[in-house]
C-alpha cells in the first residue's frame, strides 16, 4: 500500500516535496519524507491510445528503466517503448535443434548400435531412415515448446512472488481495464519534479509515487 | 453476473444493415461492451456461486465418470477378455474411441494455433474453451490404448528406458510414433493453454476476495503484472507455440492414420488416410466445440462475446471439412473400383451392404456427408437449434466412421472361415459412456474454476484497443461525430 497521507489516499510526489523537511535524493536510495524507499513514479491513463502516446513521449525523453502495464498486449507498443523484436525465438530455435539431436541419438544409438534387434524382418539400412522421422519431428516440437514456455517465464523474471508496483492499490486494475505507466527511481534521468511534470503533460491521471516495500 | 451494466442482456439481432455502413465489419463483441464488462462477465462466471444446474450436471457426469472408472478397474483386474474383442476383430470400440477422442481434440488446436497464424480474430472468443476441450479429449483418448495393451503395469515398455531385459522400443513402428505423437500433443497443448491462461489467472488473482483464492490464483499467475516488457516476450512465445502446434496437430492425426495405413488390410492400406483423418478430426472437433459452447453461451449469457457471427464461421468450417471428408469417402470407393483389387472391392461393397450397412448409411452418409450440407444456407448457420442438431449428427457420425474403418476392415478376413462380428459387452459400452462422463466432468470443473473465455485476448479485438485507429467502426463513428 502507498503510505497515503492525502484524503484521496494517494501521495503525490509534488505534495511530498512541499512537505519535505530534507531534500529527496536522486537514484535508487530515494526516500519519501515518511522514510519509504521509492520504487517509481506511476500514472494511470484512460485508454490504450493515451498510454501509447505517453510511451512515445517517455521513450523520446530518454528513459531506460520504465514500463507500461495493460490488460492486453497493445499493438505497436514495443516500438513506442523503443524495444526491439523479442529474442525469445532464438531460444526456441536452439530448443528445437536440441530436440532433433536428442531424437537422432535416442533412435539411432540403441536401434542401430546398442540393440540392433530385427523386428518384422525389417533391415537396417539407409532406406529405412525415413521411418525414424516422425519421432524426430515430435521431439523437435516437444523441446521447442518447452523452450518457448520456459524462456517466456525466465526472460520475464517470472515466477515472482511480489513486485513493488503491486503496492499501488489502483494497480489491481492493470489486469482488468487500467492502463499504467511507471518510471523507476533507479533510472539515471529520474528527477522528482521533471518526471512528474512529464507524466502530467502526457495526460497521466492519479500520478503517485510507488514505494519499494509495503 | 452482478456489476454488469444495464445494457440488454441478450441480443440476437446483431445485424447491421450493410447499406448503412458500407465499409464496416460487424464487430466481434457486440453492444460496444467495455473492458470492465468483459472482465465482469467472464470472471463473474467463476467468482459467483455455482448455479444449481451446474451441481446437477456435475453430479450426473461425475457419476457416469465414476462408473466408467469402475469399468476400467474391472477390465484391468480381470483382463481384456471383459471386452468383446475376439478373432478376427481385435480392435473395435477401444481403438474407435481412441481415434474419436483424439480427433475431437484437433479442433481446439486448430482454433488456438492455425486460426491464430491466419489472424482470424474471431477465434479469441472460443479458443480457451476449445483448448480445454482438447486436453480433456486427449485424456479420454489416452485411456483406451493405455488399457488395451492388456497389462497396464507393463506400459513402461513403450518408453525408451534402458533395462536389463535387452528390450528396446521399435522406433520404426507406427504404434511407437503414436506414443510420441500423442504424448507430445498433450504436453504442448498443456503448455500452450497455460501460457494463454497466465494473464487471465492474474485477473482472477487481482479480483479474488478470499485469501485462499488469492493465494492459489496468485501461484498459478506466476506474478504476472501486464508489463509490456513481458507482453513482448509473451507474444513471441505465443506466436511460436502456435507456429509449432500447427504442424504438430496435422502430424498427430496423420500418425494415428498410419496405424492403419501402414498395414496391409483392404480399406486400411491407403495413402489418402492422413489428410482424410486430419479433415475428419477437425470436422468432428468443431462439432464438439459447438456442442459445448452453445449451452455455455446460453447459460452464462455470453451472447455478446460468442456472437452468431462466430457460430456462422464455425458452421462454415464444419461445412468445409465435412465436404473434404465426403470427398474422401467418394474417393475411397473410386479407388476400390479403380484398383481392380477384388478384396478392396469386396470390402467396400461390404461397407454399404454388409452386416454393418446401417452404420454406413446413417453414420457416414447421413450424419457426416449430408447433414453439414445444411450449412450452405445462412439461415441454418445462424439458427442455434439447426447448428446443434447438425453438431449432434456429426458427433455421432464421426464415431460411426471410425467404427466402420476399424471393424469394417477386420470383420471380413481374407478367408471366409475367419469371418466374425463384433459384439460389445457391457464393459465396452460403459467404458465409452464413462469417458463422456470424464470429459464433461472435467469441462464443468474448468468452467467453474477457470475463465472459459480468454479475457485478455477478447479485449484486443475491441475497437478502442487499436491505438492506430485502423478499425473501420472506430473510424466511421469518429466521422459521424
Amino acid at each position: 500500500m502507498v503510505a497515503g497521507v492525502s484524503p484521496a489516499g494517494e501521495e503525490t510526489l509534488a505534495a511530498d516535496t512541499a512537505a519535505a523537511t530534507k531534500p529527496i535524493r536522486k537514484g535508487a536510495r530515494m526516500r519519501t519524507p515518511s522514510g519509504h524507499k521509492v520504487y517509481a513514479i506511476a500514472a494511470e491513463y484512460s485508454s490504450a491510445s493515451e498510454l501509447y502516446e505517453a510511451a512515445k513521449r517517455v521513450r523520446d525523453a530518454g528513459f531506460k528503466r520504465w514500463d507500461v502495464f495493460s490488460p492486453f498486449p497493445i499493438h505497436g507498443m514495443d516500438e513506442a517503448m523503443g524495444l526491439g523484436k523479442s529474442w525469445l525465438s532464438a531460444v526456441v530455435l536452439i530448443g528445437g535443434i536440441t530436440g532433433l539431436l536428442t531424437a537422432v541419438t535416442l533412435e539411432f544409438g540403441p536401434s542401430w548400435l546398442i540393440y540392433p534387434v530385427i523386428v518384422h524382418g525389417k533391415p537396417f539400412n539407409w532406406a529405412t531412415v525415413p521411418e525414424f522421422f516422425p519421432i524426430m519431428f515430435e521431439l523437435t516440437v516437444l523441446f521447442a515448446a518447452f523452450s518457448a514456455f520456459f524462456a517466456n517465464l525466465i526472460m520475464n523474471g517470472l515466477p515472482r512472488w511480489h513486485h513493488p508496483i503491486f503496492n499501488w492499490d489502483r494497480f489491481a486494475r492493470a489486469t482488468n481495464d487500467g492502463f499504467f505507466l511507471a518510471i523507476e527511481a533507479r533510472d539515471p534521468r529520474f528527477s522528482e519534479m521533471e518526471t512528474h511534470d512529464l507524466l502530467v503533460e502526457t495526460g497521466g491521471l492519479h500520478i503517485t509515487i510507488v514505494h519499494e516495500e509495503d | 453476473m452482478d456489476g454488469a451494466t444495464t445494457v440488454p442482456e441478450v441480443t440476437e439481432n446483431e445485424e447491421i444493415a450493410p447499406s448503412e455502413r458500407p465499409l464496416t465489419r460487424v464487430p466481434l463483441v457486440l453492444n460496444r461492451r467495455s473492458y470492465g464488462w468483459i472482465t465482469e462477465r467472464i470472471a463473474g462466471a467463476v467468482e459467483n456461486r455455482a448455479p444449481r444446474w451446474w451441481w446437477v450436471a456435475f453430479a450426473v457426469t461425475a457419476g457416469i465418470a465414476g462408473f466408467g472408472l469402475f469399468c476400467l478397474g474391472y477390465q484391468i483386474s480381470t483382463g481384456v477378455g471383459t471386452w468383446g474383442l475376439n478373432h478376427p476383430v481385435g480392435w473395435a470400440w477401444d481403438i474407435t474411441n481412441f481415434v474419436f477422442w483424439i480427433g475431437i481434440g484437433h479442433a481446439g488446436t486448430l482454433i488456438s494455433a492455425i486460426l491464430y497464424l491466419l489472424r482470424q480474430k474471431w477465434r479469441t472468443s472460443i479458443n480457451r474453451s476449445a483448448e480445454a476441450m482438447t486436453l480433456f479429449a486427449v485424456i479420454c483418448a489416452a485411456i483406451f490404448p493405455g488399457i488395451h495393451v492388456g497389462r497396464v503395469w507393463m506400459a513402461w515398455y513403450l518408453a525408451p528406458l534402458p533395462n536389463n531385459y535387452g528390450i528396446w522400443p521399435n522406433f520404426r513402428s507406427p504404434l511407437m510414433w503414436d506414443v510420441f505423437a500423442v504424448s507430445t500433443y498433450f504436453t504442448v497443448s498443456v503448455l500452450f493453454w497455460y501460457t494463454g491462461l497466465i494473464p487471465d489467472l492474474a485477473t482472477l488473482r487481482d479480483r479474488a476476495t478470499s485469501k485462499i483464492k488469492k493465494f492459489l490464483y496468485g501461484i498459478f499467475a506466476v506474478g504476472w503484472r501486464g508489463s509490456n516488457r513481458h507482453w513482448r516476450h509473451y507474444e513471441m512465445a505465443y506466436l511460436l507455440l502456435a507456429g509449432i502446434s500447427t504442424p504438430l496437430v496435422l502430424s498427430v492425426h496423420s500418425v494415428v492414420s498410419f496405424d492403419f495405413a501402414t498395414s496391409i488390410l483392404p480399406t486400411w492400406h491407403t495413402t489418402i488416410f492422413p489428410p482424410y483423418f486430419v479433415a475428419g478430426a477437425i470436422f468432428g472437433g468443431f462439432a464438439m466445440v459447438l456442442t459445448l459452447m452453445l449451452p455455455a453461451r446460453a447459460l452464462f449469457k455470453l451472447h455478446d462475446i460468442i456472437t452468431l457471427q462466430h457460430i456462422d464461421k464455425m458452421a462454415k468450417i464444419i461445412l468445409l471439412t465435412g465436404s473434404i471428408v465426403s470427398y474422401a469417402y467418394l474417393m475411397e470407393f473410386f479407388m476400390a473400383w479403380y484398383s481392380g483389387n477384388q478384396y478392396e472391392r469386396f470390402a467396400f461393397w461390404n461397407r454399404v451392404l454388409g452386416p454393418y450397412w446401417w452404420y454406413w448409411w446413417v453414420g457416414m452418409l447421413f450424419c457426416n456427408a449430408l447433414s453439414p450440407q445444411l450449412f450452405w444456407f445462412r439461415w441454418c448457420r445462424r439458427n442455434v437449434y439447426v447448428v446443434y442438431f447438425v453438431c449432434m449428427c456429426v458427433n455421432a457420425g464421426m464415431w460411426f466412421e471410425r467404427f466402420i474403418i476399424i471393424v469394417g476392415g477386420l470383420h471380413r478376413d481374407f478367408l471366409p472361415s475367419s469371418w466374425g462380428l463384433f459384439i460389445p459387452t457391457w464393459v465396452d459400452i460403459w467404458t465409452f459412456i464413462g469417458t463422456h462422463g470424464i470429459f464433461l466432468s472435467l469441462f464443468l470443473l474448468f468452467i467453474r474454476f477457470l475463465p472459459m473465455i480468454a479475457m485478455s485476448e477478447v479485449k484486443i479485438v475491441l475497437p478502442e484497443s487499436d491505438v492506430h485507429r485502423h478499425d473501420p467502426i472506430a473510424v466511421t463513428e469518429k466521422e459521424h461525430a
